[in-house]
C-alpha cells in the first residue's frame, strides 16, 4: 500500500465477545515468551544443563574408574550426580524469569502489556502460569533424561539405581519443581526492582552470596541460620542425600514456596500502585 | 468521548498536572498543544490508567479506563515513549496483543496492511526506523478498532508523506464518528488537522476552544492592514484617535493600537475612501507562543552569557 493513499479501516464484524479474560491473556503470554529469541536459548541451556550434565559427570566417573579410589567409588552417588544439573539450570531459568519481566519495563512493552490489561494483575498471573507451566515440564522431561541417561552410563561399574530407588524419582521431580519456583520468584523479584541487572544481582546475592555471608558469623548462629535460606530450604528437594542440619525435602520446599508467595504479593501489590 | 475532572498529577515537588478540566468530544479531532513539559504526556498517561492521578478522576466513555472490559475496542493509544520490545517482530507484537482480547489474526495482518509495514512485519523491531516504529504504534492502536483514538506526537519521527498520510488517517477516523485526541508540538501540524484544542501550560489549562478562536483570540492587539485612497490624511487621522501606524512598502499602512471597526469609523468620519482593510491575523504558531509565553519552563535567556566559558543555553 502506498502510503499516500488514504487509509480505511476495515469494518470488523461483531467484537462484542473479545473482552480480556485470563487464558487470552496466558494466550497472549505464550505468544510473548516464544517469540523472543532470548528464551530459546535460555530454555535450551536450562534443558542442556539438566539433562546433560548429570550423564557427562557419570561418564567422567566411569571413565576414570580404575583412578578412583576405594572410598571414592563407595561414595558415587548415582541419582544426584545425574541430576546435578540442576545447578545450572537454576540459574538460566533465573536469569530468563527476571527477563520476562524486566524486558518490557527496559523496552517500554509494559506499557503497551498494561494498555491492554489494565487490571495488571492479571498480567503477573499469566506471565507465572505460562513460564512455570513451561519451566516445570521442559525440566522434568530434562530431568528424566539426566536421570536415566546418567543410570545408563553409571551401568558400566554398576553402581546405577533405578528410578524405584529411594528417593530417586523424589529427587527427578524435586529438581524440576525447585527450579520452577525459583523462576516463578524471580519473575517477582523482577517485577519489583524492574530493572534486569537489578533483578539478577538480588537472585544471585539471595542465593549464592548469602549463604558465604553467612558463614562469617559464629558457627552457632551460621547453623540456625542456615536452614532457613532459600537455596538452602529448596535445595534440599533436589538432593537425594540430605545435610542433616537442613530441613527435610518436603519442609523446606514449602518454607521455599511460602518465601516465593511472600515476594509474589510484595510484587503484585507494587505492580497495583506503582505508576508504568 | 473522554472526560477528565479536576486532575492533578504531583511527582515529589513538582506538580506535572494542576487540576485540569476538559472533554473531548466524538466527531472531531481535537489537538493537545503545549511546550514540553507542559504535562501533556502526563495528562495522556493519567487518562489511560497507567499514572494514577493525585487527585481527580478521567474517564473514557463514561468509565475508568482501568476499569473497561475491552480497553483495546473502546480506546486505542500511541504512546510518546517506545512501548514495544525491540527483540519481538513487529508481527508478533501485534498478535500478543490481539490475543488479549481474542481478536483474530486477520485483523493483525489488516493493520499491518493498513500502516504499510507489510514488507518488515516479520523483521525485528530493534531494527526499525522512528518512522517504522510511529506507523507499528498506530497498528497497535487501530488494532481493536477503537471510538476513541489517543496519539501522543503521532507525527514524530514520519517524513512528510507519512505526516500527510497520518492526518488523513486521523480525520478518517474522526468523519467515522470517533474520538481523536492528539498531541502536538508541531504548530502548522495541528492547524490542518485538529478543529478543536485543549491547550496547556505548566499543567494548566490555558485553552479549550475550536482554532478560529484561538487563533482570533491571539490575533487580538495585532496590527491591521489597510490600503487607503489618501493614506496621509489617514495615517494623521489614525494618529489623532489613538493609534499608530507605519507605512509599507506597498503604500499599505499597518496601525497598531486600534480594531478593524474603529479604523473603519475614523476613515467614515473624515470621508476617506478605504481600499483594503485586513484585521491581523497571527498563524497557530504565533497564537501559541503569545498565549503559552508565560507557562513556558524553560525560557530562552534574552542575552547570551558574555561569559564565553558559560555554555549556550544555560537558562534563566
Amino acid at each position: 500500500m502506498s502510503a499516500t493513499t488514504v487509509p480505511t479501516l476495515p469494518v470488523r464484524a461483531d467484537t462484542s465477545g473479545e473482552r480480556v479474560t485470563l487464558p487470552r491473556l496466558i494466550h497472549s503470554e505464550w505468544t510473548k515468551l516464544w517469540s523472543l529469541r532470548s528464551t530459546r536459548w535460555s530454555l535450551f541451556l536450562a534443558f542442556l544443563s539438566q539433562a546433560g550434565l548429570g550423564p557427562l559427570i557419570a561418564l567422567i566417573e566411569m571413565s576414570r574408574w580404575s583412578h578412583l579410589s576405594l572410598q571414592d567409588r563407595l561414595t558415587i552417588n548415582p541419582i544426584d550426580h545425574s541430576l546435578g544439573g540442576w545447578h545450572l539450570a537454576q540459574l538460566a531459568i533465573a536469569i530468563l524469569a527476571v527477563m520476562t519481566i524486566t524486558g518490557e519495563y527496559h523496552t517500554g512493552m509494559i506499557r503497551s502489556s498494561l494498555l491492554a490489561a489494565p487490571k495488571r494483575l492479571p498480567v503477573l498471573w499469566a506471565k507465572l502460569i505460562v513460564f512455570c507451566s513451561v519451566t516445570l515440564v521442559l525440566m522434568l522431561i530434562a530431568a528424566f533424561f539426566g536421570f536415566l541417561g546418567g543410570q545408563a552410563i553409571f551401568t558400566e561399574h554398576h553402581v546405577n539405581v533405578a528410578l524405584s530407588a529411594p528417593h530417586a524419582l523424589r529427587t527427578v521431580f524435586g529438581a524440576a519443581l525447585f527450579t520452577t519456583m525459583t523462576g516463578a520468584l524471580c519473575i517477582a523479584l523482577g517485577t519489583i526492582v524492574r530493572r534486569t541487572a537489578g533483578g539478577i544481582a538480588l537472585f544471585v546475592g539471595v542465593f549464592f552470596v548469602l549463604p558465604g555471608l553467612i558463614e562469617i558469623l559464629p558457627s552457632d548462629t551460621a547453623n540456625g541460620i542456615h536452614p532457613y535460606l532459600p537455596n538452602n530450604a529448596g535445595g534440599g528437594i533436589a538432593q537425594a542425600i540430605q545435610d542433616p542440619h537442613m530441613f527435610s525435602p518436603w519442609g523446606g520446599f514449602l518454607l521455599f514456596c511460602g518465601y516465593t508467595v511472600v515476594v509474589i504479593i510484595i510484587a503484585a501489590r507494587l505492580l497495583l500502585q506503582r505508576d508504568a | 468521548m473522554i472526560e477528565v475532572n479536576g486532575i492533578s498529577k504531583r511527582y515529589g515537588d513538582t506538580l506535572a498536572v494542576d487540576d485540569l478540566t476538559f472533554t473531548i468530544k466524538p466527531g472531531i479531532v481535537t489537538g493537545f498543544l503545549g511546550p514540553n513539559g507542559a504535562g501533556k504526556s502526563t495528562t495522556m498517561r493519567l487518562i489511560l490508567g497507567l499514572d494514577a492521578p493525585t487527585s481527580g478522576t478521567a474517564t473514557v466513555n463514561g468509565k475508568r479506563y482501568r476499569d473497561l472490559a475491552a480497553p483495546l475496542h473502546e480506546v486505542g493509544a500511541l504512546l510518546e515513549a517506545r512501548a514495544v520490545h525491540t527483540g519481538r517482530s513487529g508481527y508478533n507484537h501485534l498478535l500478543a496483543l490481539a490475543q488479549t482480547h481474542g481478536i483474530p489474526r486477520t485483523r493483525v495482518g489488516e493493520v499491518i496492511e493498513l500502516v504499510g509495514l507489510g514488507s518488515v512485519a516479520n523483521k525485528r523491531v530493534g531494527g526499525f526506523s522512528l518512522g517504522m516504529g510511529q506507523r507499528l504504534g498506530v497498528a497497535a492502536a487501530l488494532l481493536g478498532d477503537p471510538a476513541t483514538v489517543i496519539l501522543d506526537e503521532p507525527a514524530n519521527g514520519l517524513d512528510p508523506e507519512g505526516i500527510r498520510w497520518i492526518r488523513n488517517l486521523l480525520k478518517g477516523l474522526a468523519s467515522e464518528g470517533r474520538t481523536v485526541f492528539l498531541s502536538s508540538h508541531l504548530m502548522s501540524e495541528m492547524e490542518q488537522t485538529a478543529e478543536h484544542l485543549i491547550v496547556i501550560g505548566r499543567g494548566r489549562l490555558i485553552a479549550d476552544t475550536d482554532v478560529a478562536t484561538f487563533v482570533s483570540t491571539a490575533s487580538y492587539g495585532a496590527p491591521v492592514r489597510v490600503r487607503a485612497a489618501q493614506p496621509q490624511a489617514l495615517a494623521a487621522a489614525l494618529t489623532a484617535g489613538g493609534g499608530r501606524s507605519t507605512t509599507l512598502d506597498d503604500g499599505a499602512l499597518q496601525v497598531f493600537g486600534l480594531t478593524t471597526e474603529r479604523i473603519g469609523e475614523i476613515a467614515a468620519a473624515q470621508q476617506l475612501v478605504l481600499h483594503e482593510l485586513t484585521p491581523g491575523q497571527v498563524s497557530l504558531e504565533e497564537a501559541f507562543m503569545s498565549i503559552t509565553k508565560d507557562s513556558v519552563d524553560f525560557q530562552h535567556a534574552d542575552t547570551l552569557p558574555t561569559d564565553a566559558t558559560t555554555p549556550v543555553g544555560a537558562g534563566t
